[in-house]
């Protein structure tokens, strides 16, 4: 736990350095500055209050940013090692190999939880102090919040993963920038493609709701969907959203992180100093 | 007094090529064993398997009592690796408190570690703009973390000065003296000579010869050079003298083999009046070094 917390105390330092902190901060804030100012027409019409309709746009945003900053800051963890060349010295400390990750993962994760935190924060504020009732939608906020996280946390671990894997981190860089099409675009691109081409068959209700749980973006989409009272406002897999029950999204969610943080390791493991 | 590293008939090949065929070797507490080789004679590659950072295919290795890379081995193992890098965004406090606390050491020695190799001054400056020797200096610095019982040193001593040397050098002795084991590796003889109790020459992968200084000069067998300058006048008859010397501008120079030597210097003495002066030249660290570490067909 001490070289845990090591590791993560050194690599918050490095980010901070790199300016990371600040990139995502603002990234962030200026997101939801952006998304407040911009979804202040539907409210009435829909009859939910202003934060609620604000988290449903929030969890949108977030399910491309979210990743995207995670990716950004994983794909050098292993490869950028190995190319400075001080991975050899650090394997000679009494140190495991998966004690370094956790260490990087916590310093990262406290990194999205800073840029995450003020952009939410900023979109509340501004629901706030237009909307009286918008307070009720502070739950499905705090669901955001964390869920958030997970999601990041499951995009630091596949970034972690691909780093291990390239050994070289502009090979690290494109796998990850490929992996969040992949993942995030085509993956849900690929999914409506098939569901029209199906017209309403097994694939689009049996295998399509298993589809979306099985890509973490998609059940974090779910889930905040599924437990929000605006779904209306955002489109696309509303619908898919009213099928599949919030708990198996939950699930999902909650193995992502765990899965890829075993990828991680095992792929760190392979890595020869 | 059991040993803190050995090595036994280890081999190890990468991808069909062999890097190590059947190295046995084992440093004592207190002892400082330097490993000589040229580049790609496969030093680093043992040391990286002492270390537990790459595997080996044949043969034993105890580290400490126990296998290369166990918890054991490592909390007792300092490394310094060949051209050592750091983080460059960190500052050379911060990076040692860093290995501190992965030792579990407390944190307030960092400053003092520093001081030591003479990285005072640098200390709060970002190691992005440090020269190589302040690299060495800090790798240096992390190698001397919680007295460690085995310190494997890859070329530790490159990109630092003379005076950072001799530091250098005094800090290993006391180090040793506290009994810590030491296994270094160099390109150069003419450095560790003094410095160490014992060389292991390693050429292709296999070790050619390993004892003192001494040893090896006795090994070698390598021909005496001598110089004997004439009396005013007496050149040419010196020259006919001695006809197996080559005459240069100064005087007579001669090879004679270890055994030779006594018998031809007494016989030069023996030519009274020719000589005014003789000069003994063992052979050079250099050439005992390039004698054991020439390569296969050179």
């Amino acid at each position: 736990m001490r070289r845990i917390l090591a590791t993560a105390a050194t690599e918050f330092r490095i980010s901070l350095r790199n300016r990371w902190v600040t990139v995502a901060v603002a990234m962030m804030a200026v997101f939801a500055l952006v998304l407040s100012a911009a979804g202040s027409a539907p409210t009435g019409a829909l009859g939910a209050d202003r934060l609620s309709v604000t988290v449903a746009s929030l969890t949108s945003l977030a399910v491309y940013l979210v990743p995207l900053v995670a990716l950004l800051m994983s794909f050098d963890g292993v490869a950028g090692e190995v190319e400075r060349g001080t991975l050899p010295l650090l394997l000679t400390y009494p140190v495991t190999r998966p004690e370094i990750l956790i260490g990087k993962l916590l310093a990262h994760v406290a990194v999205l939880t800073l840029a995450v935190g003020a952009g939410y924060a900023i979109a509340a504020v501004a629901a706030v102090t237009v909307d009286a009732r918008a307070a009720q939608g502070l739950p499905a906020l705090w669901r955001l919040m964390w869920s958030s996280l997970l999601l990041g946390a499951v995009f630091l671990c596949l970034g972690y993963a691909l780093s291990a894997l390239s050994r070289r981190p502009a090979g690290a860089a494109g796998l990850a920038i490929g992996l969040w099409l992949g993942m995030i675009v085509l993956y849900d691109l690929g999914l409506l493609a098939a569901v029209v081409a199906d017209g309403g068959g097994w694939f689009t209700t049996d295998l399509f709701p298993w589809l979306l749980l099985a890509n973490p973006a998609d059940a974090f989409r779910l889930f905040n969907l599924a437990a929000s009272e605006a779904t209306a406002a955002a489109a696309g897999i509303a619908g898919a959203a009213n099928a599949i029950p919030a708990h198996h999204a939950l699930i999902s969610i909650l193995l992502w992180p765990l899965l890829a943080l075993a990828a991680a390791v095992v792929a760190f493991r392979k890595v020869t100093p | 007094m059991t040993q803190s590293l050995i090595l036994s008939t280890l081999t190890k090949t990468y991808q069909g090529v062999p890097a190590l065929r059947d190295v046995s070797l084992s440093v004592a507490p207190g002892e400082r064993v330097a490993l000589l080789g040229h580049n790609g004679a496969g030093k680093s590659t043992m040391m990286k398997i002492i270390l537990g950072l790459i595997g080996h295919d044949s043969g034993t290795v105890e580290v400490l009592g126990g296998a290369p890379g166990s918890a054991g081995a490592r909390e007792g193992t300092a490394y310094l690796p060949e051209n050592v890098a750091f983080h460059p965004a960190l500052t050379g406090l911060e990076q040692m408190r860093h290995y501190l606390r992965l030792r579990g050491e407390p944190v307030g020695t960092a400053m003092d570690l520093l001081a030591r190799v003479g990285l005072a001054d640098a200390a709060r400056r970002r190691i992005g703009t440090y020269s190589k020797g302040m690299r060495q200096r800090v790798g240096l610095a992390q190698a001397l973390i919680g007295r460690p019982r085995l310190l494997v040193l890859d070329e530790p001593t490159s990109g630092l000065d003379p005076v950072s040397r001799r530091d250098f050098y005094e800090l290993l002795d006391g180090l040793a003296a506290e009994g810590a084991s030491i296994l270094l590796s160099s390109h150069a003889l003419t450095e560790v000579e003094a410095r160490t109790d014992r060389l292991v020459i390693l050429s292709g992968g296999v070790v050619v010869t390993q004892g003192a200084l001494t040893d090896l000069r006795r090994q070698a067998d390598l021909p005496v050079m001598l110089h004997v300058t004439p009396r005013d006048g007496a050149r040419d008859d010196l020259a006919a003298a001695l006809p197996q010397g080559r005459m240069n501008g100064t005087g007579v120079h001669l090879h004679c083999a270890q055994d030779d030597k006594l018998a031809t210097l007494r016989r030069i003495t023996g030519l009274g009046d020719m000589v005014s002066d003789i000069d003994v030249i063992p052979p050079s660290l250099e050439a005992i070094y390039s004698h054991f570490s020439r390569r296969d067909g050179q």
